[in-house]
């Protein structure tokens, strides 16, 4: 059963080309949840969201009612962080959410802001993401003018203030540490965890709350029809409805709000109404579950249902709701490739291992690619993600500062366990190429008359 | 832990630590304690790249990660961001360990160069000796490493090769944290990541030495040091810099009787390892061509080289013939500051018991007068970076002239809340840091000081300073936790002394608790002082009026009458009432405030003679120059601006026949007849500890005893703990000092003096608890007796030999509305022997323009950096104007003793402060 009756939560006004304006967004609810949380206290909201069970969207999948309650009591002021840097490689859902309801995002902000009881938010968005940051830029001057945000909020001794930053293009930044670095002017790496827990020690060394553009989405929905409906909807573990992004060798690519645990991966990447299988109805080789880092997942995964505890179980992630499929005509050696060098390129080289690990990790895989890969290169690439990822288990430890150097890891242990004679083969090739140029150069020295 | 607060108690005492164990041993950590702290106090050293004691943790490296379970499972975690809690075990051996650290290493050397052969750093390197220690032995890597230009220099004095970088940020992070100049940074990123400069902002700080002996690899070299040396050729001792007087300790290094290098040693009550540039690469002057190796004697208008023999007889000739013709008071001896106590000891010995002249003067006019300096009670400048304490600067800018204390005021206020006010003539390094800093027109410092203690009525223009700063820094210092520290000084030449004088006396009498560092700039002035080298002192901080039938009796003699200081002598001079001038080590046509009376002076004395390192501006015009040893040359005891003394080491020998002073004084006493029985420097710092009293007690075996590596501070103070070997008399003696101390302070019924003392000690308590257990102390403090302290607070500080009681106010002749007042202070690097000397520095003096505030700027009409005329009574100069917002209206400020500009020319000593016209429209 490919689709559920579950309502659409927070895509509900795609289908409308006026949903990014606050006419748009008003004629179809919009900033009603926050006039009814506005006539709540902040606890029952935060109480709300709590029952919703409702989980972080960034990745980590952290319940967000928990994390709001992280703030130490009686520390001033604190903040909220919107984390709009999506860039794991085939996410692009808070995107969508960011240019085409800008204001549900918004809204979603101000209710938390309320809940938690912050002065000032911040909206982070990714440095590519031009339109997005053009709509929310266009959103918040809007609200601000209708008096959604700014001083006494629709008439309450709510105030709050929504700061617009754009970064500069960095993978890392997504990393909720580093991003707060970066939004504190600095370079963006991040911060180490302990002591620098953000809802303890997060921007300006003050109590800080970061959550993801599609968590906050969620909320006005919450509000709206209390967090037990929201409940209502999902699986026991991952309540609610989830976007996923599908990219790679399907047929129709695009990103879709499912129902958890009712969806399973077959049916997302070949329901008619999803991906609707793969290309040229090729056969399925692989397929990224949840973003770049996720662990690859195979044919015999298909049927899992699309549900945080059994994917976790199964040994990989939902993550950033990424599903990046592969076909049969896909070389494995190349896709890791593909994927460490996108690694090691946004790696912030604070750390050592993801410095330094994640460049060799590249530089050997691109070696045996190109047909210089020696034997010994398989048990290296091992040793090097070991040294990385220690044990290379998961969920994945690390020796470095953030999960980035572990990412690559991800990708290369998947690929080699799976698709390990792929890996002989070009290295066999190798060896017997040079052996060949051996024997030649060798014919041409003897060939030489000597005197 | 309320009961433990007196001094006595031990910071261990009050805390009790958390209990962890490490490779299967238990140890107790302190509260707060990072892993890797803790560690290393017990013995087991987690290697590290990134971490350094004296900067925060960042847990980049990765190196220190080791397996943790606290409770929850062993996991590696970075044991310097770590802290310990109750009941971690910690295993630093385990193979998990072992093959994270191994894996670390191997990543670190992927695109490390290995050119240890030809690598400074080769031998003494963290990178080396960790990759034998808990490297993987080879590594796996056959790729391309990073290839850089290599080196390239990040400021006149370092040189960066990228390629050896292992980005552990603790230059960049010294640069930000430490010494407040973020100039460099990380560029780029992940494995492109580099440390550089931005373009056209060289590295330019002051401190940035510092950065060459905290990389842990051979990325960042000196100028002066690179292909130098190889570690293993060189030797060491430590000793105490001589650039300025803080007295930052230091490691000499040498090689083949030359000295190669200096490096910091960490030291917890004054440099923490630090070193500003000028003393860290000074030492090439010691190396200088240009240093004088031997006798000169003037024949005609030439100097020529002549044996000690002759030379001493010419001087010593000229001396008796002074005193045949006109008496011990024809005789001055100038300068002295930087010697050392012993050679200050026997110059004063010399001069004060065998000629009988008081005219001795180890400053320059430059300074303040010696019961300033001596009488007022003294701060440490721990006590005066106290956490959560309050200070206030009136003096010099700490960051040109006492860098490190710079750095560790900078450091009481960014990193421990510390409050600063500054009164300044101009805004100054310290300015950034401080909380409010009031400027004062020149002559004016006093009447800020009465308004920020709240002397001053309404009516009073608060002597330039704007009236809502004064008010801001009046509230801070009455809500001030605990005594107020002062650093004191003189900030302009171009003023009278006077003036810090009464702002001194007024800050004594409205703050009774404050205590006072001093911030007089040459290295041993304090010890010179300390030594007498003054007019009316005698050794030990106590006067001749008071003292001298003492120590006429074991000198023989002391002089009759006060004697002049370095005015009187030069103004003396130059009105033909004294035949021999004798200058140790002193320049005063570049040091002494008015160029003229220098000039005058030298030119009308008949006879001078110069003992000096170098031949200088002044000792080029003596008629005897006696080649001295200098830092580095020769051994003997220093005292720093805290009255701190701590031990010289000697590493190479002087050159040619070149001696130390105190071997010229004797030899001077010899052939005029009086044997002074000096035999050797510990010989005559003996003499010192029995006849000064501030030094009683402060023995040899004492110096140079392990606990005492940072000095030893005199007077000796009860709760310093006393190595067992130091004989009782000694004990007794300084008891018998310390008891005096409370007689008198009893006679002088100063019931409040003595509760402020007790106040000053709770706070010293209050800051050896912070170290160890944080706020905890404060509770502690505050609860503490305070009564029963008093007593044993008074005692502990020692004789009040000298003291300062004040002086009435000064005033002053309003200014001429015409007229600007010159303001006139010093830069690090200027025209003095030691930069001018080091091929590496001496390019780095700035030179000097004339600044002045927009408004009066704008009243000239000129274009900035045209030059004007700046006119004073005493003469004239032309030099460049901008506009400098940290100049006060009515003021015009330049550097003294900078290539290009002799502003001491522009100012007459016996004025109070030099008043100058500007003028436009002259040919240029």
């Amino acid at each position: 059963m490919a689709v559920t009756d579950a309502p659409k939560m927070i895509t509900s006004r795609f289908g409308r080309d006026d949903a990014h304006t606050l006419a748009g967004y008003e004629a179809s609810g919009g900033y009603q949840a926050l006039r009814k949380a506005l006539s709540m206290t902040p606890e029952q909201v935060h109480t709300q969201v709590k029952e919703a069970s409702l989980l972080g969207r960034g990745g980590a999948g952290f319940p967000a009612g928990v994390k709001w309650g992280f703030c130490p009591d009686g520390v001033w002021p604190r903040y909220i962080v919107v984390n709009g840097d999506e860039s794991e490689p085939g996410t692009y859902k808070d995107r969508m959410l960011m240019e085409r309801d800008p204001h549900q995002l918004i809204e979603g902000v101000l209710i938390a802001a309320y809940a938690v009881g912050c002065a000032q938010a911040f909206l982070y968005v990714r440095g590519e993401m031009a339109l997005a940051q053009e709509r929310i830029a266009a959103a918040l001057n809007e609200a601000y003018a209708a008096g959604y945000v700014g001083k006494s909020i629709l008439g309450s001794d709510f105030s709050v203030d929504v700061v617009l930053h754009w970064g500069a293009g960095a993978y890392i930044v997504g990393e909720e540490t580093a991003l707060i670095e970066s939004l504190e002017g600095n370079r963006g790496m991040p911060r180490l965890k302990p002591p620098f827990f953000p809802a303890a020690k997060g921007l300006y060394m003050q109590p800080t709350i970061v959550n993801n553009v599609e968590t906050l989405s969620n909320v006005p929905w919450i509000i709206t029809h209390g967090g037990e409906a929201y409940a209502g909807f999902g699986a026991e573990g991952s309540k609610g409805t989830r976007m996923f992004a599908v990219s790679g060798h399907v047929k129709n690519p695009g990103v879709y709000e499912v129902e958890f645990g009712v969806t399973t991966f077959r049916d997302l990447i070949y329901a008619p109404v999803y991906g609707g299988g793969i290309r040229s109805d090729r056969q399925l080789k692989a397929f990224i579950p949840g973003g770049a880092s996720a662990p690859w997942f195979y044919e015999e995964h298909l049927d899992l249902p699309l549900e945080k505890v059994a994917v976790d179980k199964a040994g990989s992630m939902l993550g950033s709701g990424a599903v990046v499929v592969m076909d049969e005509t896909t070389d494995a050696v190349k896709a890791c490739l593909n994927v460490v060098r996108f690694f090691a390129h946004e790696s912030c080289g604070k750390c050592t291992p993801c410095r330094e690990g994640t460049t060799w990790l590249e530089r050997i895989l691109s070696r045996i690619d190109d047909g210089y890969g020696r034997s010994s290169d398989l048990a290296l690439l091992m040793d090097v993600c070991d040294n990385i990822s220690p044990g290379i288990a998961w969920p994945p430890k690390q020796t470095t500062i953030c999960p980035l150097g572990p990412s690559a890891v991800s990708p290369i242990s998947s690929a080699l366990q799976r698709f390990r004679p792929e890996f002989e083969a070009k290295v066999a090739a190798a060896t017997k190429a040079r052996a060949d140029a051996v024997a030649v150069a060798v014919d041409v020295r003897t060939a030489v008359p000597h005197g | 832990m309320a009961e433990d607060t007196t001094v006595d108690a031990a910071p261990d005492v009050v805390d009790d630590g958390v209990a962890v164990t490490i490779d299967g041993t238990e140890v107790r950590a302190r509260k707060g304690e990072l892993l890797i702290d803790a560690a290393e106090r017990h013995g087991v050293y987690i290697p590290r790249f990134c971490y350094h004691e004296r900067m925060r943790p960042v847990g980049m490296c990765r190196m220190c990660i080791v397996e943790v379970d606290t409770g929850r499972g062993p996991s590696l975690q970075p044991s310097c961001m770590l802290e310990c809690t109750p009941d971690m075990v910690v295993d630093t051996t385990s193979e998990v360990t072992r093959k994270a650290q191994e894996g670390v290493l191997e990543f670190l050397l992927v695109n490390h160069p290995l050119d240890c052969p030809v690598c400074d750093k080769g031998g003494e390197c963290p990178l080396q000796d960790q990759t034998m220690s808990n490297g993987p032995g080879e590594s796996r890597y056959i790729e391309q490493k990073r290839h850089l230009e290599k080196p390239i220099p990040i400021s006149d004095l370092v040189l960066l090769d990228r390629e050896r970088c292992i980005l552990c940020d603790r230059c960049t992070r010294f640069a930000s944290e430490v010494a407040g100049d973020p100039l460099i940074h990380f560029l780029h990123r992940g494995n492109h990541t580099e440390v550089n400069t931005f373009p056209d902002e060289p590295f330019a700080s002051y401190f940035s030495g510092n950065t060459v002996q905290i990389c842990p690899v051979g990325a960042l070299t000196a100028t002066s040091y690179r292909f130098k040396a190889r570690p293993w050729d060189l030797t060491q001792t430590e000793s105490t810099c001589q650039s300025c007087s803080v007295g930052c300790r230091v490691a000499v290094q040498a090689s083949r009787n030359e000295v190669l290098r200096i490096l910091g040693v960490d030291v917890d009550p004054v440099n923490w390892g630090w070193l500003c540039d000028k003393g860290r690469f000074d030492f090439e002057a010691i190396n200088s061509d240009e240093r004088l190796a031997a006798p000169l004697v003037r024949q005609g208008d030439e100097l020529a080289p002549a044996g000690w023999a002759q030379a001493l007889r010419q001087a010593a000739d000229a001396l008796s013939g002074a005193l045949d013709s006109g008496g011990p008071v024809s005789i001055g001896v100038l300068g002295g500051a930087r010697l050392t106590n012993e050679d200050a000891y026997a110059w004063t010995r010399f001069a004060k018991g065998v000629l009988g002249t008081d005219n001795c003067d180890a400053q320059l006019g430059d300074g303040l007068p010696p019961e300033v300096v001596l009488g007022l009670p003294r701060a440490t400048i721990d006590e005066v970076c106290r956490p959560g304490g309050t200070v206030v600067v009136v003096g010099p800018d700490p960051k040109e002239e006492l860098p490190v204390l710079f750095l560790r005021l900078r450091h009481a206020v960014v990193e421990a809340g510390a409050t600063l006010i500054e009164v300044a003539p101009a805004r100054s390094g310290i300015s950034d840091y401080a909380t409010v800093t009031l400027t004062h027109r020149p002559g004016e410092v006093a009447e800020v000081v009465r308004a920020l203690v709240g002397e001053t009525g309404q009516s009073s223009d608060l002597g330039g300073a704007d009236a809502s700063a004064v008010g801001r820094a009046r509230a801070l210092l009455d809500q001030a936790d605990g005594d107020v520290c002062v650093v004191l000084g003189r900030p302009s030449v171009a003023e009278s002394a006077d003036f810090v004088t009464d702002a001194a006396s007024v800050l004594q009498r409205a703050l009774p608790g404050a205590r006072f560092l001093s911030a007089l700039r040459r290295s041993n002035v304090h010890g010179a002082l300390d030594m007498g080298l003054a007019p009316g002192l005698l050794p030990g901080r106590v006067r001749l009026e008071d003292s001298g039938a003492e120590f006429a009796e074991a000198w023989g003699a002391v002089p009759a009458t006060v004697g002049l200081d370095a005015h009187g002598m030069l103004t003396a001079a130059a009105e033909g009432r004294l035949s021999v001038l004798v200058l140790l080590g002193a320049d005063p046509l570049a040091d002494f405030p008015d160029r003229h009376l220098a000039e005058r002076a030298l030119a009308t004395v008949p006879t001078i003679v110069a003992s000096d390192l170098f031949l200088t501006e002044s000792s080029a015009r003596a008629h005897v120059v006696l080649p001295a040893a200098g830092f580095a040359e020769c051994e003997g005891t220093t005292t720093n601006l805290e009255g701190r003394v701590s031990v010289l080491g000697q590493k190479v020998t002087p050159p040619g026949t070149a001696r130390s002073d105190w071997m010229i004084a004797a030899e001077l006493a010899r052939l005029m007849g009086h044997d002074l029985g000096l035999e050797s420097p510990a010989a005559i710092w003996d003499e010192i500890c029995t006849l000064a009293p501030s030094h009683r007690g402060v023995t040899t075996d004492l110096l140079r005893s392990t606990d005492s590596d940072a000095g030893v501070l005199v007077p000796l103070e009860r709760e310093e703990p006393a190595p067992a070997d130091v004989d009782s008399t000694d004990g007794v003696a300084a008891e018998d000092v310390a008891e005096a101390a409370v007689d008198q302070a009893a006679a002088d019924d100063t019931l409040e003096a003595q509760a402020a003392e007790a106040e000053g000690v709770a706070a010293a308590a209050e800051q050896v608890a912070a170290e160890e257990a944080g706020e905890l102390a404060e509770e502690a403090a505050a609860d503490g007796p305070v009564e029963d302290g008093a007593e044993e607070a008074v005692a502990s500080r020692g004789p009040a030999t000298l003291r300062f009681d004040g002086i009435p106010a000064v005033t002053l002749a309003p200014r001429d509305a015409y007229s600007l007042r010159l303001v006139a202070t010093r830069k690090l690097y200027d025209q003095g022997t030691g930069v001018q000397q080091s091929a590496q520095l001496a390019p780095l003096a700035p030179g000097s323009v004339l600044r002045l505030n927009r408004y009066d700027f704008e009243r000239l009409g000129v274009e900035e950096g045209s030059v004007v005329r700046v006119a004073s009574a005493r003469g004239a100069l032309r030099v460049p104007v901008v506009v400098d917002a940290g100049v006060p209206r009515g003021a015009a400020a330049v550097y003294v003793n900078q290539p290009g500009l002799a502003a001491t020319s522009l100012v007459d000593a016996a004025a109070a402060v030099t008043e100058v016209r500007v003028e436009t429209g002259i040919d240029s």
